[in-house]
This record gives structure tokens, sequence and C-alpha cells, in this order.
């Protein structure tokens, strides 16, 4: 099928006059199609994206969101990004950095967020990822809990939760817990 | 008169019946004979990618298959549970390299073989390494490795002007995979049969459960087990990463998804559980192993000499009832970013990027307005987010031909919306670039005269 001994010629051609293409990096599928999820980012104007390593790494982003509206209102949350190399067959890795009370964000900056995990398809994007992690500041919600000291006073007692948030947003402890400040 | 040269003593006895013989099945450039056989021999030049499992029954099968120039590479070192089925391998190995003890036993049993061990990753491998192999066989176990082997070899294709693959660039695939009963067999020509990419959908995802579930409702005893590797862990070691390589971490999760199987009193949490459920680990069959190294031996062994056509071009064997195997042929993706021609374009070396990203809005395969450029892993101009635009602004100035390190022939990817009318949309494409009047890769000139 192939015409090997062709193709050793052809090599040996080659390899005599180099006049290959300069060996540039290989570039995986999840890369390209990274360049077009943000490329196409269409942020609200509460969230923001950085690139600590510099424009050429896409893989690796920051995005810091500041709730306009709910209970968070007033915060400032940043999240690491992490994409894997056959992206988009796999969800992005996604942590929030500081430590915040939160019924759906564990301790350790885990998020529990249905399209990051069971619910990941290839079709979602970036931006989808980021207006739910928006969505989770504004509508924290009860019934899926991580944090679930958390969910159970957003649950019975709202007034509670509100002042607690903003009691662990201003930075300090609570209970055995120092929570960061996010303002 | 053929016939009369084959020796039923030879070693090479089975081998003959294929090589030596003439046939109605054979692909179009066989020419049967001695000088095939010792070319063969001497010339094709083959890479096994992974020595676990696959690994080495492929090693052992080409080795057996009459070729003589094999090199295998593989970054793992050998652990007890391979012993069962990784045949090449015994219990004083256990702490070496798969690559090497591998290479080392197939070369003592089979006379007249020279396997280069490479015990690295491959990504540690520079791609002249992966240019000098006729053939590169897969034997792996991860969609991560094969995508990057496939970006690899589709990276040596290049293609002539009437956007037809050039022969000599093609570098042939062979990929196997197995999982318990079931497995893959297939053969990657780039170019010309779908590249790993095209078909990556192949792939279903991963199950994932809901960290929610684990952290509060856990039903199952795998729930228990994601509850100690992908929540306990990070509480416990608070920056350490876990490893599933290191059999105490691996312990640690075990005991955890142990006690908190308990709490709930959920059974059925083992370690090997663990591991399966923490790897994403399917109990590995040796037999399905053996049936499709056998088959890839086989269609590395047509593509090398021609013998007989190949496998056209995705095998599937199943095991698990009885048995089901059926080969379906798959189309390339005309558009793959990754083995697709792409678009041709022809610039002067003055052009700069910014002239290039407004010939975009013209060019008739095109019609991309507000265009992102890459090359080769560098953003040379991102039109969004703000920062990325700020940050890349200062290229468009510049001439394209720099940007590029002066290369006459390059790939770009651009993305940006494209099409008429309501046909509008946002895309993805990928470019030939090639620069006029400076030395132009004959490759690329081809029928063009």
């Amino acid at each position: 099928m192939i015409r090997l001994f062709k193709i050793k010629e052809k090599q040996q051609e080659l390899s005599a006059n180099s006049n290959g293409k300069p060996p540039g990096k290989t570039q995986s599928a999840g890369e390209l199609r990274l360049q077009k999820d943000i490329s196409e980012l269409n942020l609200p104007n509460a969230c923001s994206i950085s690139f600590p390593n510099g424009q050429d790494d896409l893989m690796n982003f920051e995005v810091t969101i500041r709730p306009d509206e709910g209970y968070y209102s007033g915060g400032m949350f940043t999240f690491t990004f992490q994409i894997s190399s056959v992206y988009p067959h796999d969800a992005p890795k996604v942590k929030c950095k500081a430590k915040v009370y939160h019924p759906n964000i564990d301790l350790d900056g885990n998020v529990c967020l249905n399209i990051l995990r069971e619910d990941w398809n290839p079709i979602l994007n970036i931006n989808t990822i980021i207006y739910g992690l928006y969505h989770l500041f504004t509508e924290p919600n009860h019934e899926d809990p991580l944090n679930a000291k958390a969910a159970k006073v957003l649950r019975d007692n709202p007034k509670l939760f509100a002042f607690n948030v903003k009691r662990t947003m201003a930075g300090g402890y609570m209970g055995q817990t120092l929570f960061t400040r996010c303002r | 008169m053929v016939e009369s040269r084959i020796s039923s003593s030879s070693r090479s006895r089975d081998l003959d019946k294929l090589l030596l013989r003439p046939g109605n099945l054979v692909g179009p450039t066989f020419e049967p004979g001695t000088q095939l056989r010792d070319d063969l021999q001497e010339y094709a030049r083959i890479l096994v990618v992974g020595a676990g499992g696959l690994g080495c029954e492929l090693l052992k099968d080409l080795a057996l298959s009459g070729f003589r120039n094999l090199e295998v590479i593989d970054m793992d070192r050998i652990e007890v549970s391979n012993l069962n089925r990784q045949f090449l391998f015994r219990l004083e190995d256990v702490g070496q390299p798969k690559a090497e003890v591998a290479a080392k036993r197939v070369m003592e049993r089979v006379s007249g073989v020279n396997i280069v061990p490479h015990f690295c990753r491959i990504e540690e491998k520079e791609l002249e390494f992966y240019s000098e192999f006729s053939i590169i066989v897969l034997g792996l176990d991860s969609v991560e490795a094969r995508s990057y082997i496939n970006a690899v070899a589709c990276g040596f294709l290049e293609y002539d002007s009437n956007d037809e693959p050039v022969e000599e660039t093609v570098k042939p695939m062979v990929d196997g995979g197995t999982e318990g009963f079931k497995g893959h067999a297939r053969v990657i020509l780039p170019g010309m049969t779908p590249c790993f990419e095209c078909t990556i959908w192949l792939f279903p995802p991963q199950v994932k459960f809901p960290l929610c579930t684990l952290a509060e409702t856990p039903r199952t005893a795998a729930h228990c087990i994601e509850y100690a590797h992908l929540i306990k862990w990070d509480e416990v070691h608070s920056g350490k990463s876990f490893d599933p390589d290191n059999p105490e971490h691996m312990q640690w999760v075990y005991l955890e998804a142990a006690k908190r199987a308990q709490l709930f009193g959920i059974p059925g949490v083992t370690y090997s559980l663990t591991q399966g459920v923490v790897k994403n680990i399917i109990p590995a069959i040796a037999s399905t192993n053996a049936i499709i190294s056998a088959a890839c031996a086989l269609e590395t062994l047509k593509i090398a000499s021609g013998c007989s056509k190949t496998l056209s071009n995705y095998l599937t064997y199943n095991g698990v009832e009885g048995l089901h195997t059926k080969v379906t042929e798959f189309v390339k993706d005309k558009d793959c970013l990754v083995c697709g021609p792409g678009i041709f374009i022809e610039l002067e070396t003055s052009v700069t990027l910014k002239m290039f990203i407004d010939q975009l809005e013209d060019h008739p395969k095109l019609l991309m307005s507000g265009a992102s450029v890459r090359v080769g892993g560098k953003n040379l101009y991102m039109a969004a987010p703000p920062l990325l635009e700020e940050m890349t602004r200062s290229n468009l100035g510049l001439p394209l031909f720099e940007l590029m390190d002066k290369s006459p022939t390059g790939v770009v990817h651009v993305t940006g919306t494209a099409g008429k009318g309501d046909k509008r949309q946002s895309c993805l494409r990928k470019l030939r670039v090639a620069f006029k009047a400076v030395g132009i890769a004959d490759t690329d000139m081809a029928g063009g005269a």
C-alpha cells in the first residue's frame, strides 16, 4: 500500500539537503479549539479573565467574578482553569482560589457545577462555564451541597446565611475556618 | 518456480507464503520475492508506542513477523499487577523500566531482531525521532497519548497543490486498544483515512459523578472511592497532589473510602476497585490483548509489504458474550484541523499580519472577519478578549513572514466569523501558507507547473 522504499529514498534525500520545515511545536487539538473558545468569549461585565503565563499559554488561566447582585454582591472570586490537551473531550478543571462560604463550593475550592462533571459535553465551551460559575453566585443552591453546613443555613435561615456571607467575605474566622477576604 | 524457493524448514516459512507469491488481494505496489522479504528486514523501521499489555504482545508479534528494526517507547516501570498479562516480565523485573526489559526479552528469544528501548515520555522525544520510522504502532491506554502521537504523525503530512496528500509524507499508524473483553484495531494513513482526531467522538466521555453526590449522598462503592480521591485527599493533604502511581497514596484513598462506605452502609469497596475507579481501569484480559495485537501486527506487515490490502479502516472486537467482530469504514473529516489539507494561501513576504487578516475577509473559501491567528503554538493576534488583543496588537504591523521565523511555508490556524449571509458562523480553520519567491518547498509546486 505504502511505497515503503520510495519513502526510504525520500527520507535520505530530505536529510541530505535538509530543506525540511523547521520542527515546530506539536499543537494539540485541544489548544486549537481553546483558541477559538477564548477569541469568542463574551463575558458578563462582572467577569474578567487573565493569563498568568502570557499570551501563548491559553491552557491555564484565571477568571475573576465580581457578582453585582445577590448574597455575594460586592465580593470578588477568582477561579483557576486547567485545560486538557484533549479538550473539549475532557471538561476543564476549575477550582476556586479563595476559601469561600458557599453551599456549592467546598473549603478546598472544589465546585459543584453539573457542566464541569456529569453534564459536560464537547459542544459546551469556556463561555458557558463562566456563566455557570457566575450563576452560582447570583443563585446559590442548597439542593446540591458541597458545603453542607452552608447549604443548611441557606435553606433554613436565609437571613443568617446572608450575614455569614458578608462576614466571611470580609475575611477572618468563622468557627474553625479562616476565610479569605474577597472584596 | 517461486514455490521451489520456499524451504519448508525455513524460519520464515509462513511469512514466505505471504511475501514470495503473487495473489489477487495484494496491494497495488506489491512485488513478491525474496528481495521484498530481505528489504523488509533491512529497511522497515517500526516504532511501538507503549510496552504494556498490548506493547509486549506487539513486540513479540512484530519480531516473529520478520521485522528486525524495532524500537519501543514507554515511560512506566513494571508493577506486580502487570505480571499476569505482560508476559515478557518476571517477578524480579518489578521496578525496572518496561521498555528496557521488554526489548531485552524479545531479543533473547528471537534471533536477529534488534529492539531499541526508550524509557521516557512520548513528549520528550524530538519530532525527528518519530519521522525516522516507517510505521508507528500504538499500544496505548489513553486518549491523550493517542492524540499526541496522532498530531505528531499528521504533522509530517504535506499536501500538493491539488490538496492531495504527498505520498512520501504519509506516516502510517496502526492503533490497538483493549478494555476488558473488548478491543479495536485500526489503520490510520494520515490524509488518506480518518485520523484519530477525525473520529475522537468514538471514545465515550469518562463517567463523572456530581461532586455534591460524592459529598452528601453517596450510593455506590465508586462514590465512596471518588469522595476519598477527589474531596478528602485535598482536605487532608493541602497542596500535595495525588499521584495515582504511588501505592501509598492509593492505599490512603482505599482506607478513607472504606471508612466512608462503612459510615453509609455501602458494600463493595476493595483495593482493586479503588485502583479501577481512580485510574479509570477496566480489568485487562490477556487474550483480548493477544487478539488485538495480532490484528495490528498483521496490518503493519500489510502496510509495509503490500502483500494484502489493509484493513479499511476500523476493526472492533467484542468477546463479552460469544464473539463479535466487525470492520467499519469511517470517513475523514475534510476540515479536520489535524490531518486535513487546510486552505492554501500564497503571500508576498512583505505582507503584514494586519494585511493578512484583511485578506481573509475577501478570500472566497473563507470570507472570515475579525480573525485571530495562531502559528506553531504562538498566538500572533487574538481579536478578543480585550486583554489578549492588547497583548498581541503590536504584531499587526509586522510582516507575517518574519513572525513565522522566515519559514517558506507553514501551517496557520485562524478563527473568526466566516461564511455568507445567514450562514455566517464562527469557525476555526487551518491554512497552508506559502511565501512567494523564497525557494518554496518543491512539494507545494508539484503538479502545479
